[in-house]
């Protein structure tokens, strides 16, 4: 026995309770750490949400005007609405349809709604065409033409019409100006801010859900109207198209690479280069997007095609990388047992690993397409940050995209008015995400219970 | 025994016979490997391996962990292959057929040498789908009465299926450690293979499963050739018919189960038996 060997229980014990403490205290450390870690983490994230909501649930309710708009023929000088006539040829009617509509534009509808603003407004006030303009937002006499388009026979009649309060209004009506601020400061002309104060105390301004939020595209001219379908829509071809092409090209490549290539130096280079890429900047794809698809392929500047398939190259790696780490979880009694029965390779893999993997492999899938759902970067780079007032219709249709859609809002010079849509944008894309998030959550867990 | 009966001419054999088996055996010869060689990478796991197997009956081997017993036992049905590395040499004969014939298909092969493994590992299906899962890639059952007929026998011959007639649509991976391995040796013989393969069968499971696995093994005898790769001498001497010693990738000696238990002839086969190595 050698001079350090304890010979005794009780030395033996001594030893072990001497460093007990020191190992519990480790312990608690280690605790202590992990806890502090997680309510910091916890902590800003909660920060996080408290701001966006606080700024961005203003967003969701927008000012509206309800006037008695009246469709006065002194001010519409405008022919009636041609009608077909016995014997008219198509082209001949249309022609004439069109001369009509043509017409009907020409005509100035903000006299309309400035007759129904001074009606509204106390009899005798004096205030000028500009001031008394700036209630409604500009959009007005698209939306009173529309109504009138649509039924001719409005002319000489009076309706009641919601229209939207103009972005400066709706400021000062919610109060995100300081109202103490001097005439050069204010948004709004005197005049115009106690009218406002007035219709507001009447009723004639009310605060309403904003659907114009989800309905209406982006907008420039008329900021209240600006809304979220375009880039809703656009995101939603864009992932469309990251799963119709990452998920199968992902998923097949690692399988086959998991599966059936043959180890070798290439394989192993295509390994690394696969886990590289999943580290590559997203705006390194975007670069690659603008190079191959719009300056090679010719696809259309600001599409959601050429968004879509940036996004599946970047979506690629993630895909591949967790389906391959999925299928090597696989326990190998399993794949010997389906080879030992006589299963091919193919069978063994399609009968037995992928039903065992799916679930693992969905999470990962639907986390990938999240994160290309969130993706701006890249998108700018092939000009989805261009302002598109449209809805696309086909994914070759110039769109934007929520996360971009955020980036422009942010940048708006409207600052007071487009803080709060910026929150509320940024609200709408985290609801996205969740959603998608659920999703994977309660397929993983359905599929797990039937596996 | 009938084992017992007839001309068995060579009990005590040496290494060298061994290598070189020259005995007749009383029953027709399934399987007959010649010089079979395993390296993993650089490293050998088994040093010219030669042995006949005879028909319907159960042929053990045995030998200390890592003596190269398991490795042969999969070169018989070739899974070997699915191992990064390893490379097989020699010969072996399924019915006087190279079973590493460039021509030959693993597949159908496969289906001819069946498996059940040292741990009991039912597919996560329902214990129908479990058994019926060889018929159905290999197109055994021409309609779903066949199919059902199929299942239901290979259960029975398994001993399982009075004990699960009422829950085929479970999921195998529900039942006891026992009766997965049951369920394993059904799915096993579903596919009708001439030959079955069992590494350590019973080394999962307790006393009272494993009297009854190795009863099973007795009546399977009657219809397949089986090789049994087994830890325990105990069970190698109540199932077997035969026995193959096996130590650090040699045979050592093969013979009649009884003479290798009672009157071994290497020293290193009496070590062994006499619990001194191992």
């Amino acid at each position: 026995m050698t001079s350090t060997a304890i010979s005794t229980a009780d030395e033996r014990r001594s030893r072990i309770r001497a460093g007990l403490s020191r190992r519990h205290n480790g312990e608690r450390l280690f605790r202590a750490l992990g806890v502090t870690a997680i309510v910091l983490a916890l902590g800003f994230v909660a920060l996080l949400f408290t701001d966006v909501l606080r700024k961005g649930i203003p967003a969701f309710t927008q000012s509206n005007i309800r006037l008695e708009v009246t469709f006065d023929p002194e001010l519409l000088k405008v022919d009636p609405a041609p009608e077909r006539a016995a014997g008219q040829s198509d082209a001949d009617f249309r022609a004439q349809t069109l001369a009509w509509q043509r017409q009907v534009a020409m005509l100035n509808w903000n006299s309309v709604i400035e007759a129904a603003l001074r009606r509204a407004a106390p009899a005798g006030l004096e205030i000028d065409s500009r001031q008394i303009l700036a209630i409604a937002e500009t959009d007005a006499r698209h939306r009173v033409r529309e109504l009138f388009v649509a039924n001719p026979d409005l002319l000489g009649q009076t309706v009641t019409v919601d229209l939207l309060a103009s972005a400066n209004v709706d400021n000062w009506v919610k109060g995100n100006i300081n109202r103490e601020l001097g005439d050069t400061q204010q948004q709004l002309p005197a005049a115009t801010r106690a009218l406002v104060d007035r219709f507001e105390a009447e009723g004639i301004i009310t605060q309403g859900f904003a659907w114009s939020l989800f309905t209406n595209v982006d907008s420039r001219s008329a900021p209240a109207s600006a809304g979220l379908l375009g880039a809703l829509m656009g995101s939603l071809w864009m992932m469309l198209i990251v799963v119709v092409l990452a998920v199968p090209i992902g998923v097949g490549s690692a399988i086959y690479l998991e599966e059936f290539a043959p180890r070798s130096k290439l394989t192993d280079l295509i390994e690394v280069n696969i886990n590289n890429l999943a580290a590559v900047p997203s705006i390194v794809f975007g670069l690659l997007g603008a190079a191959v698809f719009i300056n090679w392929f010719r696809l259309p500047l600001s599409a959601p095609l050429a968004g879509g398939l940036v996004l599946t190259l970047m979506t690629l790696p993630t895909i591949i990388i967790a389906t391959r780490a999925a299928l090597k979880g696989v326990s190998p009694a399993l794949r010997q047992a389906a080879l030992g029965m006589g299963a091919s390779r193919m069978q063994m893999v399609f009968h037995h690993v992928l039903p065992v993997t799916f679930p693992s492999i969905l999470t990962a899938t639907i986390i990938g397409v999240a994160q290309a759902l969130g993706e701006t970067a890249p998108l700018l780079l092939i000009g989805m940050n261009a302002f598109v007032a449209a809805v696309p219709a086909t994914p070759v249709d110039q769109a934007t995209a929520l996360p971009v859609q955020i980036y422009l809002w942010q940048a708006n010079e409207n600052r007071n008015f487009f803080e709060p849509r910026t929150s509320a944008a940024i609200m709408v894309l985290l609801a996205f995400m969740i959603a998608l998030n659920a999703i994977a959550i309660f397929l993983r867990s359905r599929l797990e219970k039937r596996a | 025994m009938d084992m017992l009966a007839g001309k068995v001419k060579t009990t005590n054999q040496t290494l060298d016979s061994a290598m070189n088996p020259t005995e007749v055996l009383d029953r027709p010869i399934r399987l007959a490997a010649r010089d079979v060689t395993v390296h993993y990478g650089a490293k050998q796991a088994l040093h010219g391996i030669s042995i006949d197997i005879p028909d319907r009956a159960v042929t053990a081997f045995i030998g200390p962990s890592g003596c190269g017993k398991s490795t042969f036992l999969r070169c018989i049905n070739r899974m070997n292959d699915t191992i990064e590395g390893a490379r097989v040499g020699g010969t072996i004969k399924l019915d006087g057929e190279d079973i590493y014939a460039p021509d030959l298909d693993v597949v159908e092969l496969r289906a001819r040498v069946g498996m059940v493994f040292q741990k009991p590992n039912p597919f996560p299906k329902s214990i129908y789908d479990n058994v019926a899962y060889g018929p159905r890639i290999h197109g055994l059952a021409r309609s779903k009465a066949d199919l059902d007929e199929i299942v239901i026998s290979s259960l029975r011959k398994a001993g399982l299926f009075e004990e699960v007639k009422d829950r085929l649509n479970e999921p195998g991976t529900g039942l006891s450690g026992g009766q997965q391995q049951r369920l394993c040796i059904a799915r096993a013989i579903a596919v009708g293979p001439e030959v079955i393969l069992m590494d350590e069968p019973c080394s999962a499971l307790d006393p009272i499963a494993t009297a009854v696995i190795e009863e099973l093994i007795d009546e399977l005898r009657e219809n397949f050739t089986i090789v049994i790769v087994t830890h325990s001498m105990q069970q190698a001497a109540r199932v077997s018919q035969r026995t193959a010693f096996f130590h650090l990738g040699h045979l050592i000696e093969q013979g009649r189960t009884e003479d290798i238990f009672t009157n071994p002839v290497n020293k290193q086969t009496q070590d062994y038996i006499m619990g001194r190595i191992g």
